[in-house]
C-alpha cells in the first residue's frame, strides 16, 4: 500500500506535528543514552527533528505506509556519529551526568539504590556501538527487531543475532565485575 | 528461553527506562528555530533553510507548554545579532558562518533563558 502523502502544507505540517509528539521521548531516549547527558541529547534531539522535518514529505513518500521511527532514529544514529567523530570523544557514562540539567526524572534517580542495574548501565556503556545501540532500541525503546533493522541497515536476521550478543556479552561483563566485587 | 535470561533482559528493561525529555524542550526547540528562520536567513543558505517550510508551523502546535516572545527572547536575538560582523569576519565560508550563528544562538538561549 503506498502512503498517501499530503499535499497540502498545513496538513503536511499537521503531520510532522503528530510525529513530533509521538516520537519526540523516543528520539531524546536514544540521545540521551548515546550521548550520556541532557545538554548534548537535546541538542541531538533538535538537529534530529530538524532533518527529519527537511525530508519529510519524501519519507513519508517512501516509507510505503510503514511506521516512521526507524526513520528518525537512523537520523539521530547518523548525526550522534557526526557528533563523536567532530569532536572526537567517546560516549559518556549514562549515569554520571544524568542530573546535569533538570528533567522530570532521570535515569541517576531510577537506578538509586539499585547496584545491579547501575552495573548493567556501565556495561552497556563499554559495549560495541552497534550493540549497545541495538540494545538501546530494544530495551528503552521498545523497538522489534525488524524496527531495528530498519534504522540500522540490517536484516532482520543479522539483527536478532546482533541483539542475542549484546545481551549475552553484557551479562558477562556484568556477571564477572559482579564476581570481583563479592571476591574484595 | 531460560528464566535467567528473561530475568537479566527484565534488568535490562528496568536500567534502560525511557528518559523524559525536558519540559520545555520543545520550548527551546520554537526559541532557536523562530531565531534561524527570522534573523540568519542569509547566513542559513548553507543549511538550506531557504528551502525549507516554515518550521514554525509544526513546533508550535507540539508545544507542550506556552510561552510568549518575550523580553528574553528579544534579548537573545539582539545580542546574536549584535556579534553577526564579528562571527562573518571569523569564518571561512557560509557553513562554517552558519554553525557559529547556530552555536551563539545555544549559548544566548542559555544564558538569557535557563528555564526555557
Amino acid at each position: 500500500m503506498v502512503e498517501e502523502v499530503p499535499t497540502d502544507k498545513a496538513e503536511l505540517d499537521a503531520r510532522f506535528t503528530e510525529l513530533y509528539r509521538r516520537h519526540v521521548r523516543d528520539v531524546y531516549s536514544y540521545s540521551y543514552y548515546r550521548v550520556g547527558n541532557h545538554y548534548d541529547a537535546e541538542d541531538l534531539t533538535e538537529q534530529t527533528f530538524l532533518q527529519a522535518y527537511r525530508h519529510f514529505e519524501r519519507a513519508l513518500r517512501e516509507s510505503d505506509g510503514r511506521p516512521l521511527r526507524p526513520w528518525l532514529i537512523r537520523i539521530a544514529h547518523n548525526l550522534a556519529a557526526n557528533f563523536y567523530r567532530d569532536r572526537s570523544r567517546k560516549p559518556e557514562s549514562a549515569i554520571e551526568d544524568a542530573g546535569l540539567i533538570s528533567a522530570p526524572h532521570t535515569t541517576e534517580s531510577l537506578v538509586e539504590g539499585r547496584e545491579e542495574l547501575k552495573a548493567i548501565l556501565e556495561g552497556v556503556s563499554q559495549l560495541p556501538d552497534d550493540r549497545r545501540e541495538a540494545l538501546i532500541m530494544r530495551f528503552a525503546l521498545g523497538m522489534d527487531n525488524r524496527e531495528i533493522a530498519r534504522a540500522l541497515g540490517r536484516t532482520d536476521g543479522a539483527t536478532k543475532v546482533l541483539l542475542h550478543r549484546a545481551i549475552r556479552q553484557l551479562e558477562g561483563m556484568v556477571s564477572t565485575n559482579g564476581n570481583e566485587e563479592s571476591g574484595r | 528461553m531460560s528464566s535467567g535470561t528473561t530475568d537479566f533482559e527484565a534488568l535490562l528493561r528496568e536500567a534502560l527506562t525511557p528518559v523524559d525529555p525536558p519540559e520545555d524542550l520543545t520550548a527551546r526547540m520554537e526559541l532557536k528555530l523562530v531565531n534561524l528562520t527570522e534573523l540568519a536567513q542569509e547566513e542559513l543558505e548553507a543549511w538550506e533553510l531557504s528551502a525549507m517550510r516554515d518550521p514554525r508551523n509544526w513546533v508550535r502546535p507540539a508545544a507542550a507548554v506556552v510561552i510568549g516572545a518575550g523580553a528574553g527572547t528579544a534579548l537573545v536575538v539582539l545580542r546574536v545579532r549584535s556579534r553577526h560582523r564579528t562571527r562573518k569576519q571569523q569564518s571561512s565560508s557560509r557553513f562554517d558562518l552558519a554553525q557559529r550563528t547556530l552555536q551563539d544562538i545555544r549559548v544566548e538561549a542559555r544564558r538569557i533563558l535557563p528555564n526555557r
